[in-house]
């Protein structure tokens, strides 16, 4: 065979495994399919790797470096995927972005090397993806480790704000910028390509520094883009349309997933990007002079024993007070005393797009009790009953009447529909934005104070009890 | 290195799976966003290939050593991605 129908072969299997990534994909459509959609991936995965084995531009000494790579890469990879809490997720798939585009990077680097080393006289397109693919990966590397490290609270998790941080970033980005220019003009600078490289990096960690926690679900999910858009990048470089293909999804799905968090926010993108929360100096409104009821586990128990219908509101403080099973354990009990149970659960619940729902899923809640945002709402109106644990924020009024309010626009979980609501706390204090919570001092709601853990098991054991009695 | 028509196509190629990326992926429902972004993790591993190039090529020192880091991390996402995407989907049950 000659070594042109040895490409047009491994090209061939390319498009076998695109077709599968996409396929994959769409198996996530429903739980019910999605553990074979990302077995078709994988699939995919396998025989483009196969096929690029027999790519004859491999010298016999390149086999070893590369099994090398993948052995240390899966043996990494797989301790990661084993060893990883649920709550720690966002972290993974942050570092996960972060290697993505540091890949993407070295390859660029790696072929600027090669085609200056081989005397060829490079081209400006190549040149300029050569250079988009170092900058994003660069950008994308550094961003993704400040997002886990804030993830992780290794570091400081409130917008970290430098004084006149946005005209630093400015000639940073200036800078890289300007790299980037000159070394499409003289590829031949390896320095250049060293100086722009470290610009980028710079660059990613003065974008992602100011962020606070609270947002970092936006980070992780545009970072997570921007490893895709890295990895096309690569593609462009290396004239593989399988890596362009593979990253456009990538990017496209880091997109859409963006949208969704800053909509449910009712921030935008650049927003988040450029102003750290609470900065907007918004009046906020002071709960002085309203009265609140608060309720103990018996009485709460009893409201539980006997609703027919409840909707669990939870948030990430539930996740927090590792109180998962605890609420599975209550709702199955209400249900065997035959309660309607569903989970309201806000986009931004968890630290990442979906969080939430997994996080539930781990401690064995039925995926078809999992209600997103707009269908929850549809049901608060025929709901006796709603528990809100460890979330605030996305259960506050004040999204909906206060346009002075920092979260006005938010959508929200409009739990002051239903009949009763019992909201559990730890105390009167005010969530991550420092704002009152109106539905606290609602007619309907009674609060419950206490560890969340500590509280749902004493509702476990009033619910028992009350029907041994019966 | 890239032609001006290849680039043409290859940009065709970018514009057109981004509409396939967005009609698929706006499909999926909120409940396995989690999985989406660790799975599609696992699938920019992708980049392995054109690392495993860069490192098989033996063309300097310097691109053996940066190919093979490449291939190492792009592998990591591979394996990390599908493994910790399987794990996840395991545990979404029926009532």
């Amino acid at each position: 065979m000659s070594d042109a129908d040895v490409i047009n072969i491994i090209n061939a299997f390319y498009v076998l495994s695109a077709a599968l990534f996409i396929l994959g994909i769409q198996g996530l459509r429903k739980p019910s399919t999605a553990r074979r959609g990302n077995l078709t991936a994988a699939a995919g995965m396998l025989i483009a790797v196969v096929a690029t084995f027999f790519d004859r531009e491999i010298e016999a000494i390149g086999y070893v470096w590369i099994v090398i790579g993948i052995l240390a890469g899966a043996a990494l990879g797989t301790w990661f995927a084993q060893t990883v809490p649920m709550t720690g997720m966002p972290q993974m798939v942050a570092v996960f972005n972060a290697l993505g585009g540091a890949a993407s990077a070295l390859v660029a680097g790696a072929e600027l090397i090669r085609l200056n080393d081989e005397g060829f006289d490079i081209d400006v397109q190549t040149a300029i993806t050569i250079a988009l693919s170092c900058v994003i990966g660069a950008v994308t590397l550094t961003g993704s480790f400040v997002a886990a490290g804030k993830l992780q609270g290794t570091i400081n998790q409130n917008p970290i704000l430098i004084p006149a941080r946005n005209a630093i970033s400015a000639i940073v980005a200036a800078i890289t910028v300007g790299l980037l220019v000159y070394l499409v003009v003289d590829p031949s600078q390896e320095w250049t390509f060293l100086a722009m490289l470290v610009a980028a990096l710079l660059a990613g960690i003065l974008v992602s520094i100011p962020i606070g926690g609270a947002d970092m679900p936006v980070l992780v999910t545009l970072l997570n883009s921007y490893s895709g858009l890295a990895a096309a990048a690569a593609g462009f470089v290396l004239g593989n349309n399988l890596l362009i293909v593979t990253g456009a999804l990538v990017g496209a799905s880091g997109l859409i997933l963006t949208n969704i968090m800053t909509r449910a926010m009712n921030r935008s993108a650049a927003n988040v990007i450029f102003a750290g929360f609470g900065e907007s100096g918004a009046s906020v409104k002071s709960a002085e002079g309203l009265t609140y009821r608060s309720m103990n586990a018996e009485d709460a128990g009893t409201l539980l024993a006997y609703a027919r219908s409840c909707v669990f509101v939870t948030g990430y403080g539930l996740a927090v007070a590792q109180a998962q099973h605890e609420i599975r354990s209550l709702a199955d009990l209400m249900q065997e005393r035959g309660c309607d149970v569903k989970y309201g659960i806000h986009p931004v619940a968890g630290r990442m797009p979906g969080h939430m729902n997994v996080l539930l899923a781990e401690a064995d809640v039925p995926y078809d009790q999992l209600y997103d945002l707009e269908a929850i709402n549809r049901e608060l109106d025929q709901t006796e009953v709603v528990v809100v644990v460890g979330a605030n924020d996305v259960v506050n009024p004040a999204a909906k009447t206060d346009p002075s309010s920092p979260i006005y626009g938010m959508p929200i979980l409009e739990v002051d529909r239903a009949q009763s609501v019992i909201v559990m706390k730890r105390s009167m204090a005010s969530g991550f934005s420092g704002i009152d919570n109106e539905l606290f001092y609602m007619p309907q709601t009674s609060m419950l104070f206490g560890n969340a853990k500590v509280s749902l098991k004493d509702l476990v054991t009033e619910v028992e009890e009350i029907s041994k009695s019966e | 290195m890239l032609s001006i028509e290849a680039l043409i196509v290859s940009i065709l190629i970018f514009v057109l799976a981004t509409f396939v990326g967005y009609f698929v992926i706006t499909k999926v429902p909120p409940t396995l966003h989690t999985p989406l972004m660790s799975g599609t993790n696992a699938i920019s591993g992708i980049i392995v290939v054109g690392a495993m190039i860069a490192a098989g090529r033996d063309s300097t020192t310097l691109t053996v050593i940066l190919g093979t880091i490449a291939v190492f991390l792009g592998a990591t996402n591979v394996f990390g991605g599908f493994l910790v995407t399987e794990r996840m989907l395991k545990m979404f049950r029926r009532d």
